[in-house]
């Protein structure tokens, strides 16, 4: 089975510091990764790599394209990659407001990026938005409203949707459950659950929250200091830490 | 004898000037950036059409200038005598007569025909800044043809309205390549982007210039099922008659009188001297206005 996204070697370096450092996994279709690691432990720089938001100093990431089949993204030409981003990729960013048009309707916001790939027919592009609203659990009557009108719960989902629309097969999502109430939150994990379950979506989840990948990834990937220092299938890693840093943060999670 | 350089600008600012005018014509509706210089006008007031008619007039020229339709307003009066006055070139308010003319806001209704040059001034050249703030962002938009934006405007416009509501600065795409702020002309307007003239486009304090060459394709963007209507007013011109021109609404009175007259006051004189007389004109006399 060919990997959706194969990682060799991606280092990043900001001056002399180390982003992130030798990173290397593979990703197949359908399944979800988690990357863990506590706040400056390179999660986020490994994430914009890989998406092509920053460029490494060192590496390949190679997805495999509908048309050509397994490409380097990082050797691709600045318009693939763009176009690479509106359609099969999705970026869910933590904060709603980086990924969403604040001054745009809900609708128009779900239909950019039909728009972006070439949509001109408003009945079509309307009716795919409604859709999407509906399975991310947006009312109807809420189209025409501004997302400086939702909830952050809402935003966020107003941010997947408009991330999904155009069945990308792979999915960046850094902290979406970052800065949410816990109920909120919750439902929003079931969400995304059904949604990567019901579209065979892959994704790459970053993260600080070990009950988010035990709840959403299939694997597991611990970062401490730009490296990675653990791998494994998440309730392996989550029940049986080998790594020192890994049993610490294990055993640092509170109980409830 | 006056002591300013033929039509203000010093030649080496005209030749930087022509220099971005044969860029701006070679790649239709691609912004040139320009070293705008200082005029003696607020920003705002035509600095960029100023700057392209100095630096393609020759002194034979014959010049004209429109302010949203009209010869004898302010900007349009004031622009008239300064080309006068630096350049002495002979002045006109008929379309027909001219060889360069500067307009705001309006294209004259007559069609123009290849000996004519029309300079648009331009207040913002970009069609996605309100929609994306970025300069830097929007060039790379421009560049990789990424226009999915443009049309989430139209689509705003629809939710809200229930039809394109965008009437004037209404987005057209060039030769099928760079979408386009055509400058605040009403979109009824739009069809006539496709001329015989040169078509030439300054923005003073944006220093940017660009152009449509004649007989370019100039398409205003649209839906499948929203398709671009250029909206004639339902009345005829009370002066001239004319139907299917642009008319400004003249208020008449505090009891709601209003008439609807042609906003190229030009076009509406050489109607009426030709004969035609509207519902509350009066017959044409030469001297009369």
């Amino acid at each position: 089975m060919t990997p959706l996204l194969s990682v060799r070697g991606l280092t990043k370096r900001y001056g002399p510091r180390i982003g992130c450092a030798d990173v290397t996994f593979d990703l197949f279709p359908g399944e979800v990764m988690g990357i863990v690691g506590e706040s400056g432990s390179g999660k986020s720089t490994l994430l914009s790599c890989l998406a092509g938001k920053l460029p490494p100093d060192e590496g390949a990431v190679i997805f495999d394209t509908r048309g050509d089949g397994p490409r380097d993204v990082l050797k691709m030409s600045e318009p693939e990659r763009r176009m690479l981003s509106r359609t099969d990729w999705a970026f869910v960013h933590q904060n709603p407001r980086d990924g969403l048009r604040m001054g745009v309707s809900a609708g128009g916001n779900v239909g950019e990026r039909l728009m972006a790939v070439g949509a001109r027919n408003y009945g079509r592009i309307r009716a795919g938005a409604a859709d999407w609203l509906g399975r991310v659990e947006i009312a109807a009557d809420r189209i025409d409203d501004r997302p400086t009108a939702f909830s952050g719960g809402m935003q966020q989902r107003l941010q997947i949707a408009r991330n999904l629309v155009t069945g990308p097969r792979l999915a960046f999502m850094d902290e979406p459950t970052g800065g949410l109430d816990v109920s909120v939150q919750a439902r929003l994990l079931d969400l995304i659950r059904s949604l990567v379950r019901e579209l065979g979506l892959s994704a790459i989840i970053v993260t600080h929250d070990l009950a988010v990948v035990r709840l959403l990834a299939d694997r597991l990937i611990v970062m401490k200091d730009g490296r990675v220092v653990e791998a494994g299938l998440t309730d392996q890693v989550l029940d049986d830490p080998q790594h020192g840093y890994t049993q610490l943060l294990v055993s640092s999670v509170l109980q409830v | 004898m006056n002591d300013y350089n033929f039509a203000y600008l010093d030649e080496q600012t005209k030749r930087m000037i022509r220099r971005a005018l044969l860029k701006a014509l070679a790649i239709p509706g691609y912004q040139v950036p320009f070293a705008s210089r200082e005029m003696p006008m607020p920003y705002g007031w035509g600095t960029g059409g100023v700057q392209v008619s100095a630096a393609c007039m020759i002194p034979e020229d014959v010049f004209k200038v429109i302010d949203q339709g009209a010869d004898d307003t302010t900007n349009a009066v004031s622009i008239r005598k300064f080309f006068e006055k630096t350049a002495g070139v002979a002045t006109t308010e008929r379309t027909a007569e001219a060889t360069v003319i500067q307009t705001r806001h309006r294209i004259p209704e007559r069609a123009l025909t290849e000996d004519q040059i029309l300079v648009y001034q331009v207040p913002i050249p970009e069609p996605l800044r309100f929609l994306e703030p970025r300069e830097t962002e929007t060039r790379k938009m421009h560049a990789l043809e990424e226009y999915g934006l443009m049309h989430v405007k139209l689509y705003e416009d629809i939710a809200r309205h229930g039809h394109i509501a965008t009437a004037y600065a209404y987005p057209v795409k060039v030769e099928g390549r760079y979408v386009m702020d055509p400058s605040p002309i009403p979109k009824f307007d739009n069809p006539k982007l496709r001329s015989a003239a040169i078509q030439l486009f300054g923005a003073g304090r944006e220093q940017r210039i660009y152009a449509i060459p004649p007989f370019t394709d100039v398409v205003s963007l649209d839906f499948e099922d929203f398709p671009f209507d250029p909206s004639a007013a339902p009345h005829p011109c009370a002066l001239c008659g004319a139907e299917g021109a642009y008319l400004d609404e003249v208020i008449m009175d505090d009891a709601g009188g209003r008439m609807f007259v042609c906003s190229d006051t030009d076009f509406c004189r050489e109607r009426r001297a030709a004969g035609h007389v509207g519902a509350m004109g009066a017959p044409y006399e030469e001297d009369a206005a």
